[in-house]
């Protein structure tokens, strides 16, 4: 134990005297959250629309009333006939315009169904299609409201989709991706990169030739990280709920869980790759390429996972990010438990120990 | 020094290929307790495959190695606690200072607290350290690296230490310095067991084998080498031995 204690903390050392350790432990974090959520969100503020109203009813004007009053969105000006819409969006400084149908309020009444014709500048596709999600919801609230008094349910719009996402606050779909990407960040390639740091210098045979056991050596080396990494995770955590006001609906004790196992993962990972390669330099690459491209790519972080093509569909089920997502998803936005959460737990629990014991066939090959 | 009639080190027909190529050809030799044994041999001869093996970090593809009365197959842990190792690589913690280097090292050896205050003072004070025991290591130059090494490779008196090629690339000076620490090791009973590509530092030792394409061609005192060859000095034993 003492010789533990000895080894973590010279592996403190190693990371507090290194700018660009330390950089990737604390900056990095910090830095990614609040890029994804101020600079590349999806959200809009104070759109200009603009509204053609072919009907000017109670309804139209409760819900034009609603639209100019979110702060997403102004309403400029008020159109008189169709033909003013392809100019005006020519000026390019209306991103929308909203198209009442004739009689809606009786269409919705009589017919239990009215339109909402929504023109969006896509020029800027994310920006458009938020709008849409937006107005979407704004119409649906609206619905909602006179389907309280009435017993017949009226439809504007097709239903939303973002059902769990009520403010349909981009952020919030960002916060699992990018907690999932730095703790990968942190436990994979961090320690790969430092198991094969005394590898190259040498050290690492210093090492093995003391009392210590090889795999103390790597727990050694290990935990320094798992401390780091959980660290990380509650920056991560605070920050989304105290800057981007972020709803954990779940349990913060499930969380904590679930972000430490899959730390775990990660870090069997990092241990796997420090037996593959012989430099940092191929440490550093392996972890990129082998790890970071995939959560990117296949996790269902930025590209839904149901829209690939099959092939892909299938390969993201061996990414053991597409899991800790569902999983945190799950946990803070649609607050559920374990009970609907076991299956991916599992998966995950899964693929830690095949790597650790893939690590620990790899290792003693390594050292013959 | 006080050499005993008693094996500590005991090799026979040790051989490692890596694939078809074998690096250490069946070797045999002993080692006396007490003993300097230099393990001579040109670059890529095969003297760190051989040590390799015999401190326990790669397994040998055939033949049989005791080291201080283990097997090198069956007990590798238990040797690791009697013997020190100074790789041929430099190999302390650049970003360490050189107390925390020592205080990490004598650590993982199992030194008490108290044992690693009084061993660093001590190795401060004969290494002259004192006015950059705080300093990180990687600011020293690499002769001083090579001692401070050499005392870690000692810090918890093995009964053997292993030092690969530990004068590599330093001026004569430190090498003469070097050696004087060596010898007050092997005074203390340490057996030590050096490889060199430098054939002058043949006759410090008390027996020398001489290594040539993973063969141990020549195995004696450098006095009955010399007088086997019809040589001068041991640079000349090697020339002639690698002429054939
Ligand atoms: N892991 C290895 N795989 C293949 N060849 C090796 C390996 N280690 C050493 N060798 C080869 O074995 C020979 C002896 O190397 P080495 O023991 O390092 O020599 P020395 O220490 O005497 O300079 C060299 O030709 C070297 O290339
Ligand atoms: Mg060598």
């Amino acid at each position: 134990m003492k010789k533990f204690i000895g080894f973590i903390k010279k592996e403190f050392y190693h990371i507090f005297r290194d700018r660009r350790s330390l950089f990737i432990l604390f900056g990095m974090p910090i830095a990614q959250i609040m890029l994804f959520g101020f600079a590349i969100t999806n959200e809009i503020n104070n759109v200009n629309v603009v509204v053609l109203d072919l009907s000017k009813d109670v309804s139209t004007n409760t819900i034009v009333n609603k639209i100019s009053a979110s702060s997403y969105f102004t309403v400029t000006q008020l159109l008189e006939s169709q033909n003013e819409v392809e100019s005006i969006f020519k000026k390019g400084k209306v991103k929308a315009v909203i198209v009442f149908e004739k009689d809606f309020d009786q269409q919705m009444r009589n017919a239990g169904i009215a339109k909402i014709q929504l023109l969006t500048d896509a020029t800027d596709p994310n920006t458009a299609n938020t709008i849409n999600n937006y107005i979407t919801s704004i119409t649906q609230n609206y619905a909602k409201e006179i389907n309280q008094d009435i017993q017949l349910p009226f439809q504007i719009v097709p239903e939303s989709r973002m059902v769990f996402n009520p403010e349909i606050k981009s952020v919030f779909m960002f916060v699992p991706g990018v907690m999932t990407i730095i703790l990968m960040l942190v436990s994979a390639m961090m320690t790969s990169i430092s198991i094969t740091k005394e590898k190259e210098l040498g050290t690492m045979e210093i090492l093995l030739v003391s009392p210590l056991k090889p795999y103390q050596v790597i727990i050694g080396k290990v935990i320094p990280y798992v401390f780091l990494s959980i660290i990380n995770a509650l920056v991560i955590i605070l920050l989304s709920i105290f800057i981007f006001k972020m709803p954990v609906q779940g349990s913060f004790f499930l969380l904590g869980l679930e972000s430490v196992l899959f730390i775990i993962t990660s870090l069997s990972l990092g241990i796997l790759i420090s037996t593959m390669s012989k430099t940092q330099q191929t440490a550093m690459m392996i972890s990129l390429m082998g790890l970071m491209l995939p959560v990117i790519l296949l996790s269902g972080f930025i590209f839904p996972i149901n829209s690939m093509p099959l092939p892909l569909q299938v390969i993201s089920n061996i990414i053991p990010a597409k899991w800790f997502i569902i999983i945190i998803k799950g946990v803070m936005l649609k607050g559920v438990g374990l009970l609907y959460l076991w299956k991916e737990t599992l998966i995950l629990l899964g693929m830690t120990v095949f790597f650790i014991l893939l690590s620990i066939r790899k290792y003693k090959i390594r050292l013959e | 020094m006080s050499v005993r009639d008693e094996n500590i080190i005991e090799v026979e027909g040790l051989t490692k290929a890596f694939g078809d190529f074998k690096a250490v050809n069946e070797i045999s030799f002993v080692v006396k307790r007490g003993e300097i044994f230099g393990f001579l041999g040109a670059n890529g001869a095969g003297k760190t495959t051989a040590m390799k093996m015999l401190i326990g970090i790669s397994t040998p593809t055939s033949g049989k190695a005791k080291v201080a009365g283990f097997d090198v197959f069956t007990s590798a842990e238990d040797i690791k606690k009697n013997i020190g190792y100074m790789s041929q690589k430099f190999a302390l913690y650049d970003d360490l200072t050189v107390r925390e280097n020592i205080t990490f090292f004598g650590g993982i050896y199992g030194l008490k607290r108290q044992q690693i205050k009084n061993k660093s003072n001590q190795l401060i004070e004969e290494l002259g350290l004192e006015d950059v025991k705080n300093q990180l290591v990687g600011s020293l130059p690499l002769g001083w690296k090579q001692k401070i090494s050499f005392s870690v490779a000692m810090l918890h008196e093995p009964k053997i230490v292993f030092l690969d090629e530990p004068t590599g690339g330093v001026d004569p000076i430190t090498r003469r310095q070097f050696w004087e620490m060596i010898y007050k090791a092997a005074d203390e009973g340490t057996t030590i067991f050096v490889t060199t590509h430098y054939m002058d530092e043949a006759e410090y030792c008390n027996r020398v084998s001489i290594m040539v394409n993973g063969k141990i061609e020549a195995l004696d005192t450098p006095q009955k080498l010399k007088e086997q060859f019809k040589a001068d000095n041991m640079n000349d034993v090697f020339l002639k031995l690698a002429r054939g």
